[in-house]
């Protein structure tokens, strides 16, 4: 039998000792660490501080392998074939494995002493505790981890800064352009630059109490926290003092095998200098470990270097380098004003891709990585240009995640072979997605071009499409989530089935949305009746219907938008939006336009929004019917419908079409003999016409037709699928269409009937009863604890005479 | 330990949050449908506005879990971490029921 034993207990070690047993090792494994736990996903230390807990963030020890945590080796005796341990005990072994990984560099400044790294949890937990009596945080080093170091520290409630050598920050991924664009989205975040300055002296009192960081220009910059991030250097010591060959500048020499100038001895990971490389990322470290295990089971695997791409983690700071950092001809996109910096490196033919640099937006980095040392697949220009690349089609061999070594071919064939669907099914079988995140977007698009039948589900929680539960609902009569759930789900939902179940059960029995249980169920904006905006306030939208409105409403609205200190808009849809509101506002500023005579727009809910009109016959010298007349008869008729996505609608006085009808999920243009009924269009992301449905309909047949093609769509539609992506997958199309609800091939259209007068029958504003119930206006507030107390974390600056939000960062 | 009341525990519906001002924090309180309590930090890391008390209630794989209201990453209502974003998390804070009332610490 054979013992291996593993120094240093890192993520590159559990890497090692994973595979070790995923492959079938049979002998002894022994893993020595010096921290006190087992390998910890060190590359999301950040969320440490942000309320991930230690044992969330350490992995499982592979069954089989022994660990010997807080225990330090201290030398190596290579004849006997043993390693010592600081507290003088004997490991012997038949293959070691060195993976010690790194320390921070400490550049040997006075005062250094008093600074803290941040590589640990235990350095996290000695910075948590200095930040509670300090005001300000000083980063030494603006790399990737610096910065993240910084923002940590901006978290922890300091003011921070971070002090570079170089003359623009992240030198090591961008270049001077991208620096400057890049030092625009620090400062934004609120941390201050100083790039070009070294490190004269950590200032601290008698106390050892740092006051501050002095700069070699005798500057002072205050700071209570000092934290080192300039670098990484390999833990050799070990390696060092037993005679085994290291590099000029630290770092274990190793072979293409991983191992080091003692043949029963390897290293991998952060310590091990290969190809005269040193790799300070997780990436070709795991595939360090997977070579070193290939070779210790008499393999032949060799390490050939790695890609070295990283994308900052900082969220709402988009900066990434993937490839080479330079090349025979670059093309550069640039947005000062919008923040983004792209260059795309390219070999002397143009023809091949070497690599590229983004700051502000980091989607290249995702759909182009794949693309380096290959051909390029596009124009650059064209590349560089927003959300392009998102419709290549990848080579088989192109590595999707370089953290895990996967290209696009093996998710392929997880997705082919396997039967996987989702996203999680694809990291639990090829580990890719599983580190650092950065791929997902990627792994989410083979997955959408794979072509595969994607489960009709719902969700995890209903195996059912939205359509088959509309019918379950209605035949078995249920009214109530729990009941539905129970009989016919698992689990208790989520944001994707409640909202749609809400919706069914809304437009079956049309009930207040949020009476009794229904209230959980709704979305973010049906919970509160009113749009939430960027910074947890409301707007909101009285139903104005056909855009007809009187002077007197008008100068109620302007009042209560004075009065509320609103900001004002005229929206797209031909009403007024007041922004701005608290949620404990809503019920006041409700009560004055109930008062008024309003009443709610729906434009939270996935409901009937607005019947645009023109002006019509009344006025227009072209106009053929009244088009205001019928706009507001329509919008009257079907407020308050729920639906699986909102519904728009116009009517246009004759063919000029100035209410864009034809734009919308049901739009009517009159005729000197009725109107012509026009479905299914959009404006949105994908803009439709509208087909001609029927012709020349007088104002009942055109009721009747539209009422049966509403309850139709609702009844058979997926969820959040608007009425053009419905009549497009409908089979049998517009003809199949105008069978069903004007010649009722299906003999269904008495029951659509009878569904719509139910709803035009039973419907109520749901402001003015929400406003007459006092259970369910006390769930407007903003604390439960201190109902009359207003949210302080909402501030507003002034922007052209009107309030605008300030967001916090 | 030091606790504070918030409010009657009858005052919480079954998967729908409120929101608590605690010591200047802003506490996310949610019932699930089994009648147990989860206390979140309000602050949704991702918009960096504080309305989590206000997302959709759930479960994933059995963890009970909210939804941020604004663009719907999901958090465990356990561990406050996110299930959607690898290595982001919202902080968890202690809460019971002492004499029908709901006490928060944080
Ligand atoms: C306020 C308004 C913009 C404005 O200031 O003019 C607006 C604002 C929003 N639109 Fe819109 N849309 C507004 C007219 C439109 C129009 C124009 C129209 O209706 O004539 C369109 C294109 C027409 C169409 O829908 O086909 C439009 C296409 C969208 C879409 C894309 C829909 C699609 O099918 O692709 C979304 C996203 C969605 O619904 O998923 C959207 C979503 C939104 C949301 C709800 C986004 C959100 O979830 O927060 C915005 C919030 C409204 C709020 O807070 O009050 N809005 N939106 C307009 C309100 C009209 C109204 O009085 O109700
Ligand atoms: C905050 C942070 C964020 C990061 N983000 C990313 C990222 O986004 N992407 C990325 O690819 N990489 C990232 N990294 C780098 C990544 O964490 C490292 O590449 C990885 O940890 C290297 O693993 P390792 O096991 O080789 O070394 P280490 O993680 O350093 O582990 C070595 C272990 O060996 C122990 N040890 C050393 N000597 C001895 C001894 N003599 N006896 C016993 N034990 C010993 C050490 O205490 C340590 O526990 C990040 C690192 C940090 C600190
Ligand atoms: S659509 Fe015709 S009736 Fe209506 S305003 Fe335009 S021109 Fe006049
Ligand atoms: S690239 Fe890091 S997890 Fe895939």
């Amino acid at each position: 039998m054979s013992r291996i034993v593993v120094v240093g207990y890192g993520p590159t070690a559990h890497r090692l000792v994973e595979t070790l047993v995923s492959k079938g090792f049979d002998g002894r494994i022994t893993v020595i660490g010096e921290e006190p736990r087992p390998a910890y996903d060190r590359v999301h230390l950040t969320s440490y501080l942000s309320g991930t807990s230690a044992e969330d963030l350490t992995y499982d020890v592979p069954e089989g392998a022994v660990t010997k945590l807080s225990t330090r080796v201290t030398g190596i005796d290579r004849d006997a074939k043993h390693v010592v341990t600081g507290d003088g005990d004997v490991e012997p072994y038949d293959v070691l494995v060195l993976a010690t990984g790194s320390a921070p560099f400490v550049p040997p400044v006075p005062g250094a002493e008093h600074a803290f790294v941040y590589r640990t949890i235990e350095d996290l937990d000695a910075i948590k505790v200095a930040a509670k009596d300090a005001a300000e945080g000083v980063v030494v080093g603006g790399g990737l981890l610096g910065l993240e170091a910084a923002d940590a520290l901006r978290a922890l409630g300091l003011k921070a800064h971070i002090v570079e050598m170089s003359p623009w920050l992240m030198p090591r991924q961008v270049d001077e352009g991208g620096g400057a664009v890049l030092k625009q989205h620090i400062e934004d975040l609120g941390l201050s630059v100083h790039a070009g300055a070294g490190v004269k002296e950590i200032v601290a009192d008698d106390q050892g109490q740092v006051t501050g960081l002095l700069k070699p220009d005798g500057t002072l910059v205050d700071a209570q926290v000092v934290v080192f991030s300039a670098g990484i250097r390999p833990r050799d010591e070990l390696a060092r003092s037993s005679g085994l060959e290291v590099g000029e500048r630290g770092g274990i020499v190793v072979d293409s095998g991983m191992l080091t100038s003692d043949p029963s001895i390897y290293a991998v990971g952060e310590c091990a200098l290969a190809g005269g490389m040193i790799y300070g990322l997780v990436g070709p470290c795991n595939t360090m470990a997977e070579v070193a295990v290939d070779r210790i089971m008499g393999g032949s695997a060799t390490f050939e270097g790695a890609d070295m791409s990283t994308k900052l983690k900082l969220l709402g700071v988009e900066v990434a380098q993937f490839g080479a950092m330079d090349g025979a001809l670059d093309v550069t996109y640039m947005d000062p004003v919008g923040g983004v910096y792209k260059k795309l490196f390219i070999s002397d033919d143009a023809k091949t891709l070497l690599g590229g640099i983004c700051v502000g937006d980091a989607s290249p980095y995702t759909s182009l990585r794949p693309f380096v040392g290959k051909a390029l697949p596009a124009a650059p220009s064209d590349l560089l240009f927003s959300g392009a690349g998102a419709s290549l089609d990848l080579p088989d061999e192109a590595q999707v995640c370089s953290c895990n070594n996967v290209c696009a071919g093996d998710v392929r064939t997880a997705i082919a072979d396997k039967g996987v669907t989702d996203v999680p099914g694809i990291k639990a079988c090829t580990r890719a997605g599983t580190t650092c995140g950065s791929c997902v977007p990627m792994l989410k698009q083979l997955l959408e071009k794979s072509g595969v039948e994607v489960s009709k589900a719902l969700c995890e929680h209903f195996t059912y499409s939205r359509a088959e539960l509309f019918d379950i609902v209605r035949v078995r009569k249920i009214t109530t989530f729990s009941q539905l759930i129970t009989e016919h789900g698992q689990g208790r939902g989520c944001d994707i089935c409640k909202p749609a179940v809400a919706s069914i059960l809304a437009s079956l029995h049309n009930g207040h949305v949020l009476e009794g249980e229904r209230a959980a169920l709704q979305d973010t904006n049906d919970a509160f009746l009113a749009n939430m905006q960027k910074n947890g306030t409301y707007s909101v939208v009285p139903r104005i219907p056909g855009g007809e409105i009187t002077p007197e409403k008008l100068i109620v609205i302007g009042e209560v938008a004075r009065d509320f200190g609103l900001y004002t808009k005229i929206t797209g849809g031909q009403r007024i939006d007041l922004f701005g509101a608290r949620v404990d506002q809503l019920p006041e500023i409700w009560r004055r336009l109930v008062e008024a005579g309003f009443e709610s727009g729906h434009a939270y809910g996935k409901a009937l929004r607005t019947v645009k009109s023109c002006v019509g016959s009344t006025w227009c010298r072209y106009g053929v019917q009244d088009s205001v007349g019928l706009a507001i008869a329509l919008e009257l008729r079907y407020r308050g419908l729920r639906s699986p996505h909102k519904l728009k609608s116009a009517v246009s006085g004759c063919a000029r079409e100035c209410a864009e009808a034809r734009s919308k999920d049901f739009g009517i243009i009159a005729t000197e003999k009725g109107w012509n009924l026009y479905v299914a269009g959009n404006g949105g992301f994908k803009p439709r016409h509208a087909d001609l449905l029927a012709g020349d309909l007088s104002t009942e047949e055109l009721i009747r037709t539209i009422d049966r093609f509403l309850m139709f769509y609702i009844r058979t539609a997926d969820r959040l699928q608007r009425t053009s992506t419905w009549l497009e997958s409908l089979e049998g199309g517009l003809d199949y269409l105008r069978e069903v609800i004007m010649e009722d091939s299906l003999g269904i259209c008495a029951d659509l009937d009878a569904q719509m007068e139910h709803h035009t029958a039973t419907y109520a504003d749901e402001w003015a009863a929400t406003l007459d119930d006092p259970e369910k206006l006390s769930r407007f507030v903003s604390f439960v604890n201190a109902p009359g107390v207003p949210d302080p974390s909402i501030v507003f600056e002034q922007e052209r005479g009107q309030i605008k939000p300030v967001m916090a960062r | 330990m030091s606790w504070t009341p918030i409010c009657d525990y009858d005052k919480l519906l079954p998967e729908r949050g409120v929101c608590a001002l605690v010591e200047g924090r802003q506490v996310a309180v949610f019932r699930t449908y089994d009648g147990a309590l989860h206390a979140l930090d309000n602050l949704d890391p991702f918009s960096g506005a504080y309305v989590l008390s206000r997302g959709i209630v759930g479960t994933r794989k059995g963890e009970p879990t909210v939804a941020s209201p604004l663009h719907k990453q999901v958090f465990s209502l356990v561990s406050g971490v996110c299930l959607d974003e690898q290595g982001v998390a919202v902080p968890v804070y202690p809460v019971r029921v002492a004499d029908g009332r709901v006490e928060v610490s944080v």
